[in-house]
């Protein structure tokens, strides 16, 4: 039998796995949801067709969207989490014993009952009990916030679809205004590469510098997710990416991690001179 | 054969069963189905470009419809009530028009509001009938013009017992809506005809607990904008009629200035779009409210704006209030609709419907998703926390008296002078219209003495970023005056 996932990366180029078998099909209020067995990248998690976790190269993802601004911001105990269902990013935050709350604010329950189902290793922090579920629109979330958050991180979905809202100025000036003075917000950047997904890098960047009195990206190398090169936003209020970041207090606090180390983290910041050149397009725009 | 009832489509129907016979066009147009015209065709889809066809027997002609059209008109009447509907592809500006035009002649008055769309009045320039305007009366908060109280209809129809008809705009933009059934049976009882600009109100005929619809109270004429709420594709609209009006006559009228090449992308969504409602309008307008009075809500938390409701119902100017509309007050922000209105679109990339000197209008229909409503109401919080400002120097609408000289059509023929700089034409009788667009309701009419207040109130929507239209002059720094 040659049974195979595909999922197309832009109209002429698509990325397919060989997959064992078919876990899971559902439609939710807001997606359809699906979860496949895979020689190659072990479980997998779809949403409307659109690849978002493997068991093989979860990690990645998950460590750079949690560990670069937990290393660079000194104190951080009140963290807000929107989109996430899969608990991925719960889970590298609740390593940290000093994060005191975490706000998961995901809109689709669904989400989280399969990811719970099917992906307990990713899920294994969703029971924390520093970990409180809102089931809700992320951008009516945190609208209601001001001044709460030490770090807020954006795991959302890609900007076609249910997570459009966590892709515009007033969503990412919600968020400015939801941190703290010293706040941090990471958020899930898109990829540079392929020309429809760097359009919305380029405008997710153009409304985050908006937004943010300082706003940088950093990359990583994600298999699975369109051309493989990713990336993370930085928008901070005070904190420099590099500048602040304090090597050995977060080495003493002894995470082993795959993929992120603080070597790592110098690098990830120094980005390919054609995305340089796409981010500051924007940056003094108007 | 069976009679169609509110499940089928005919107009839908036959375009179907006319792609299904694979005809070799010889006729126009001359794309013949999107082949002649490649760019188009993948611009639009090549379904779409296959079904923009001309008239042929199958199809029916709505100059004179007598099969599928004449099928798709009936059960629209039956749908919304009427006893007549047209089928219209000129927009609801040519419903608007048809009535105009069919219950005035040359000289005939009709009494309306002054806050009527252009296309009443340019109705009046075509066929000389002459305005007898009614003072809506206007709430000073919010600078905006409210129905026609039933006194100031009365007074109306005493002094001018020779008029044609009286013209209601029900509702008005911003969902404000005038005593319908009281109005038409002061009209009737003096012998003149109500029509009713509906453009705002399809919702009225399917959805629950709405305001009164014009077929409802007994109008004679009722112009219906189903691209507006009604769902189907820019530029369709219907006209409906009641039992007083003469069918030929009212489609004589529409053949004056109505397309022979009848748009069957127009028609097929007008079809589509009454089966639509008549099936489902009551769950999904329900749904559309539902989602207005949340939004209401969440906006009026936000603080300083005022997203205004049925708390203005007042028994006359205000007699009732259609919630779909989502008008917003921006004064107490210190800025003025129009500018909330380019900062939702410039930085926000939401474009709403309209903002004038004190208020946005957000428009709400059956294709809205929570999540956007979600975007709207984070998009006006974070223009209230980032540009909220004095509100000093801000100015409201205000109504201004119209001084009416000669009648529209006098004015617009009128042997003119050469144009004058605007701010040398006070105490001059204009002979063109000068309008803000949208909600397009003229703030000068040919024919209207300029007055001071007139031109300040033109100088300051210029200033704030409204798109004025109208004059010749495209500047709007000359206007065409008559010869006195």
């Amino acid at each position: 039998m040659d049974y195979w996932f595909s999922e197309l990366h832009t109209k002429d180029v698509k990325l397919s796995i060989r997959v064992d078998r078919q876990l899971y099909s559902g439609h939710s209020e807001f997606q359809r949801i699906d979860v496949f067995d895979s020689p190659e990248f072990g479980r997998f998690l779809v949403l409307d067709g659109y690849m978002m976790l493997t068991q093989k190269d979860e990690f990645i993802y998950h460590e750079m969207i949690v560990h670069p601004a937990m290393a660079v911001h000194p104190r951080v105990r009140n963290v807000l989490v929107i989109g996430g269902g899969d608990g991925g990013a719960v889970r590298e935050l609740c390593r940290y014993d000093d994060i005191e709350r975490i706000d998961l604010v995901e809109i689709d329950k669904q989400v989280v009952d399969v990811s719970r189902e099917f992906f307990p290793e990713v899920t294994s922090s969703l029971d924390d009990p520093r970990v409180k579920m809102h089931y809700r629109d992320g951008l009516r979330f945190v609208r209601g916030c001001k001044d709460e958050y030490d770090l807020i991180i954006v795991d959302s979905t890609d900007p076609f679809g249910p997570g459009e809202g966590l892709f515009t100025r007033e969503f990412y000036g919600n968020c400015c205004k939801a941190l703290k003075e010293d706040g941090i917000m990471i958020n899930q950047h898109e990829s540079p590469f392929y020309s429809e997904d760097a359009l919305a890098c380029q405008r997710a960047h153009k409304r985050i510098v908006e937004s943010f009195p300082a706003a940088k990206v950093y990359q990583a190398h994600i298999p699975t997710y369109p051309s493989g090169h990713w990336l993370f936003g930085f928008a901070s209020k005070k904190y420099h990416p590099l500048r602040d970041l304090n090597e050995r207090r977060w080495n003493m606090r002894g995470i082993k991690c795959r993929y992120y180390t603080t070597t790592l983290h110098k690098g990830a910041f120094y980005i390919p001179a054609y995305v340089e050149e796409l981010l500051k397009d924007v940056e003094h725009a108007d | 054969m069976k009679k169609p009832t509110q499940t089928s489509a005919p107009i839908y129907e036959a375009l179907q069963a006319m792609k299904s016979m694979r005809l070799v066009p010889f006729d126009v147009p001359g794309h013949k189905r999107g082949r002649g015209n490649p760019e188009l065709t993948e611009l639009l889809g090549q379904k779409c470009v296959s079904l923009d066809v001309n008239s042929m027997k199958c199809l029916d002609n709505l100059c004179h419809p007598v099969s599928v059209i004449r099928e798709a008109e009936r059960l629209a009447a039956e749908a919304f009530g009427a006893h007549g509907a047209f089928l219209m592809v000129g927009g609801t500006t040519s419903a608007v028009q048809t009535m105009v035009l069919t219950v005035t002649k040359r000289g005939e008055k009709i009494i309306l509001p002054r806050n009527v769309h252009r296309s009443v009045m340019t109705a009046m320039v075509l066929n000389g009938a002459v305005p007898v305007y009614v003072d809506p009366e206007t709430d000073d908060r919010l600078g905006i013009s409210l129905g026609m109280s039933v006194d100031a209809v009365k007074r109306a129809i005493a002094a001018h017992p020779d008029a044609k008809a009286v013209l209601v705009n029900n509702p008005t933009y911003y969902g404000i809506c005038s005593d319908l059934r009281t109005i038409v049976s002061l009209a009737h009882a003096a012998g003149m005809l109500c029509i009713v600009d509906e453009a705002h109100g399809t919702h009225f005929y399917f959805g629950k607990d709405m305001p009164v619809s014009a077929m409802a109270a007994g109008a004679d004429m009722a112009a219906v904008s189903m691209h507006k709420s009604g769902g189907s594709l820019t530029q369709s609209s219907l006209l409906l009629t009641g039992p007083a009006m003469q069918e030929g006559y009212v489609r004589q009228v529409i053949n004056l200035t109505q397309t022979t090449s009848a748009s069957y992308l127009l028609l097929s969504s007008l079809d589509i779009s009454r089966r639509n409602l008549a099936l489902r309008g009551e769950q999904a307008f329900a749904e559309v409210t539902c989602m207005a009075r949340y939004a209401r809500g969440e906006i009026n938390d936000i603080g300083d704006y005022y997203a205004f409701g049925k708390e203005l119902i007042n028994g006359d100017s205000v007699f009732d209030f259609d919630e779909t509309k989502l008008s917003v007050n921006t004064l107490d922000i210190g800025l003025a609709g129009i500018e909330v209105y380019d900062l939702l679109r410039d930085e926000y990339d939401i474009q709403i419907e309209f903002g004038d000197l004190g208020n946005i209008l957000a428009y709400l229909s059956i294709g809205d998703r929570e999540r956007d409503i979600e975007r709207l109401v984070s998009a006006l919080a974070e223009i209230r926390r980032l540009n909220k400002r004095s509100k000093a120097g801000l100015m409201k609408h205000e109504y201004i008296e119209p001084i009416v000289e000669m009648s529209p059509q006098d004015a617009f023929y009128a042997e003119k002078e050469e144009m004058l700089p605007i701010q040398k034409t006070e105490g001059r009788i204009c002979s063109e219209f000068v309008m803000c667009y949208p909600p397009g309701i003229p703030i000068l009419a040919p024919g209207e003495r300029i007055t001071r207040r007139i031109l300040d109130y033109i100088a300051y929507a210029k200033e704030k970023g409204c798109q004025m239209t109208g004059p010749e002059d495209p500047a709007i720094e000359k206007l065409n005056v008559v010869e006195e």
